[in-house]
């Protein structure tokens, strides 16, 4: 094998590795989601946020926004307290409503926003008001459970 | 007697076994170290990255393909019974970077190049090509195993890239068009539960691992085979038998320390 032909495979070859593993990163592994690293944070309380995760999508009409990136207790109310980062691109009213959905029937969870129709805008850190907890599956079913046996009698 | 033989036996094999894995240490760090010698030739080394990594390309493309594709399957199947179909990106992604990927690519090189690696050195050995070096007062660990050794330990990571992604494309191409998967659910269940310093990283040094443990053993057996057509010929056969036992092993004691 010529010199120079060994020398420009070796090269192919390592650069084939990195833009593998590029792609790897990028489409396979989460690290595409600092795409919104330089959003804007919004807070919501929640009485429960279900099994919702640092990282869990932020959709408006189910096209991801954004991210969470923080969720902890709040030590006054013992609400959950969800941070999420939004894109910078979008500005939303004062009356948008947060919900958390589960992406069928055992798929993650992630937050869904309504936006609403104010014309003033949430400002940077602010606090969304309207807020609706994650649906609990156990409840839901002890429910129909035992309104199925009331209704029975 | 060959009852009371056998308690001998093990002992002799057990006292034999112990100052040969110490050699082989030794073989190991000198040859390491050897990078450092004046006689340690870069050119060597990318002739060796392109023997053992770009000549594997192929096979590993075919493999990874053809892995892909069937993990898909089965995965489709196993979970169509709980409707749970959303998560086979998850599933496909997940089974290639921390497991298959690495341990599949150890055991194809440990077959494709590991064998012919052996069977080099053994027979550079048996046609006293070695004593020769040293006769020149050239370092045959800097000259002929230094490079190998770095080679595979380069290459194996490349190789495992490559494999996974290949795998992976396999995967989407089995389970988006022809079974129907959705394939935005696909990608982004895949991305939601993929990491890239917990599985993608963790695999790749798995494969760094595997890389040095298959060289290692490739080039040792070669080293230290008998010095005939014969010696050759089993010290090929042993060393892509330890090896591909020696990936399997240390695959089992990686998992349990890198997946908590």
């Amino acid at each position: 094998m010529e010199r120079r032909a060994v020398d420009w495979w070796v090269g192919l070859f390592v650069l084939l590795g990195i833009a593998a593993l590029v792609v790897l990163a990028t489409r396979v592994g989460n690290l595409s989601g600092f795409a919104f690293s330089n959003g804007y944070t919004l807070s919501a309380n929640f009485s429960n946020v279900g099994s919702l995760k640092v990282r869990s999508p932020v959709k408006i009409g189910g096209v991801s926004v954004g991210e969470v990136t923080q969720i902890r207790v709040d030590p006054k109310t013992f609400m959950a307290k969800v941070t999420m980062r939004i894109d910078p691109q979008l500005k939303l009213p004062v009356d948008t409503g947060a919900s958390i959905y589960t992406e069928g029937l055992l798929g993650e969870q992630f937050i869904a926003l309504q936006p609403g129709g104010l014309p003033q805008d949430l400002k940077p850190g602010g606090t969304i008001t309207m807020t609706q907890s994650a649906v609990n599956l156990d409840q839901l079913i002890g429910q129909m459970i035992f309104s199925k046996a009331s209704s029975g009698k | 007697m060959a009852v009371f033989d056998f308690i001998p036996n093990l002992g002799n094999r057990v006292l034999a076994t112990v100052p040969r894995l110490g050699t082989a240490t030794r073989f190991l760090m000198l040859g390491l170290a050897a990078i450092f010698s004046r006689h340690f030739s870069f050119r060597q080394l990318l002739r060796q990255v392109y023997g053992l990594g770009v000549l594997s390309l192929a096979l590993m493309i075919v493999a990874a393909f053809f892995t892909g594709m069937v993990l898909a399957f089965q995965g489709y199947y196993a979970l169509v019974r709980f409707g749970a179909t959303s998560a086979l990106g998850t599933l496909v992604a997940l089974s290639l970077l921390r497991e298959l990927g690495p341990v599949l690519t150890a055991l194809l090189f440990a077959g494709r190049a590991g064998s012919a690696l052996t069977a080099e050195i053994g027979s550079m050995k048996a046609t006293e090509q070695l004593s020769a070096m040293d006769m020149m007062a050239v370092n045959p660990l800097a000259w002929v195993v230094a490079p190998r050794l770095w080679a595979g330990i380069i290459v194996v990571p490349i190789l495992c890239v490559i494999f996974d992604l290949v795998g992976v494309w396999g995967g989407y191409l089995i389970a988006v068009p022809l079974l129907g998967v959705d394939g935005g659910t696909f990608w982004a269940q895949m991305q939601s539960n993929v990491t890239f310093s917990g599985d993608i990283m963790n695999g790749l040094f798995k494969a760094l691992c595997f890389g040095l443990v298959v060289t290692w053993i490739a080039a040792w057996q070669g080293y230290a085979a008998q010095p005939t057509a014969e010696g050759v010929g089993s010290a090929t056969t042993r060393s892509v038998v330890t090896a591909s036992l020696a990936v399997l092993g240390l695959d089992f004691i990686l998992t349990a320390l890198l997946f908590k």
